[in-house]
């Protein structure tokens, strides 16, 4: 069927998403780390509109954007699905991953939970944990789908320390559960090397990306 | 399989004009309800708690929200009538992403442009313009996004075109002027029953925004 490429970069949630659901239905890829602060020419010539990563390549046909890649790697692999297959039930998972998505990392900054914004994150983060998984193990019932994969952005930003902060008790347990699956594990980003390479990034370019 | 379907939409909504424009065809049969926005129905409030915002399609009771995810909605419940997204995986993520670049660019460039001034103002129009050139490139000879019939990509972007009047009068410039391959396509789409039926009058669009930087003191 094609050679399987990701370009992307470690710091990034986005790109272990695509690593993630790859690694969720046993695909076999080849990655490729890109420097964000020279871009090669590679990624430039493939995400002309965004120049940004991850950018998946099929055999040689290049996707940008992460979550038109899995809805891609769904269609092609639809083993372990990431999706349920009814129609309405696929509508609500899409719904809260748009939802989520159009908030982005600020909806986990919900810091002292004083100011107005963190007021508005922190209901929304109330609203997934009610209206979105409930009293589910995962967002998709007993395996994971697409939407447990984009809320993973969570250990990022300090996930459990503030889920626990704030008596959010399912997401607290959904995100302890969401990293012990072995795929998840497995591929996770150690915070502290992140933050340090970040913190030398800045340093040695103060106009990054 | 019809069940019973009702639209939750406002008139200028360009959101809601991707659901008529889907919905129309594949003809479907469906109740259409205008919600007064200052005054949101009881019925909206309960269906969209999460954003309180239309379009809403309710099928069978149950709410799909977000346009693009009802246009997703309508096209596999609905999938033997006139196929909006491509059947090829490679062709639909292509689709996806120029959707999802349309959400991203053109109502929040066409908002600046209607509700800004001076620097800012130009700035949004000189993007709007390279984002439709951008849009004008991926149509390239094609008759429509879809190819021979009209597509996800081309349900997505249409409905921006009932506002082209506005921007054109709120920023002084000439779209065809600028874009006219974009605006040959549009006018093939308007040739669709299903596109001109679900689009409102471009001077209507014109007095509602008027009437809207009155209200804003903009």
């Amino acid at each position: 069927m094609g050679e399987v490429k990701l370009v992307g970069t470690w710091v990034s949630p986005y790109t272990y998403r695509i690593k993630w659901a790859l690694k969720l239905k046993g695909i076999a890829f080849n990655y490729i780390e890109e420097d964000l602060c020279n871009k090669s020419a590679l990624l430039l010539q493939y995400n002309p509109i965004h120049k940004k990563v991850p950018v998946f390549f099929h055999g040689g046909k290049p996707i940008c954007e992460s979550m038109v890649i899995i809805e891609y790697i769904e269609e092609i692999w639809p083993h372990n699905p990431l999706l349920p297959t009814d129609p309405f039930e696929r509508a609500m998972l899409r719904f809260w991953i748009k939802y989520a998505e159009d908030k982005g990392p600020s909806m986990w900054m919900v810091g002292e939970g004083q100011h107005k914004a963190d007021q508005n994150s922190l209901e929304m983060l109330k609203i997934i944990e009610e209206k979105a998984l409930g009293d589910k193990k995962f967002f998709g019932g007993d395996n994971i789908s697409m939407l447990d994969i984009v809320l993973g952005l969570g250990h990022w930003l300090g996930g459990e320390k503030l889920l626990e902060a704030h008596k959010l008790h399912r997401l607290h347990v959904w995100l302890k559960n969401f990293k012990q699956v072995p795929v998840i594990k497995e591929d996770l980003p150690d915070l502290d090397a992140m933050l340090a390479y970040l913190r030398r990034q800045r340093e040695m370019s103060p106009a990054t990306h | 399989m019809a069940g019973e379907l009702v639209l939750l939409d406002f008139w200028p909504s360009p959101f809601g004009m991707r659901s008529r424009i889907a919905l129309a065809e594949k003809g479907i049969p469906y109740e259409y309800r205008e919600e007064d926005l200052r005054n949101k129905s009881d019925l909206l409030l309960q269906m969209n708690p999460a954003h309180k915002k239309i379009p809403v399609l309710i099928h069978n009771g149950k709410p799909v929200c977000e346009s693009v995810i009802q246009v997703q909605y309508i096209d596999e419940v609905w999938h033997d009538k006139a196929p909006l997204i491509p059947s090829d995986p490679y062709q639909r993520a292509v689709a996806r992403f120029w959707v999802d670049f349309i959400d991203k660019k053109i109502y929040e460039l066409g908002s600046k442009i209607w509700k800004t001034k001076g620097e800012e103002q130009a700035n949004a129009k000189k993007e709007f313009i390279e984002c439709l050139k951008l849009l004008e490139g991926e149509l390239g000879d094609k008759t429509y996004f879809g190819g021979e019939s009209l597509g996800y990509v081309d349900v997505a972007l249409v409905p921006f075109y009932s506002w082209f009047y506005a921007y054109e009068k709120c920023g002084d410039f000439s779209i065809e002027a600028e874009c006219p391959k974009m605006i040959a396509w549009v006018k093939r789409c308007m040739q669709k029953e299903s596109v001109a039926k679900s689009l409102p009058d471009q001077e209507k669009v014109y007095e509602f925004i008027l009437q809207l930087k009155k209200v804003f003191g903009i």
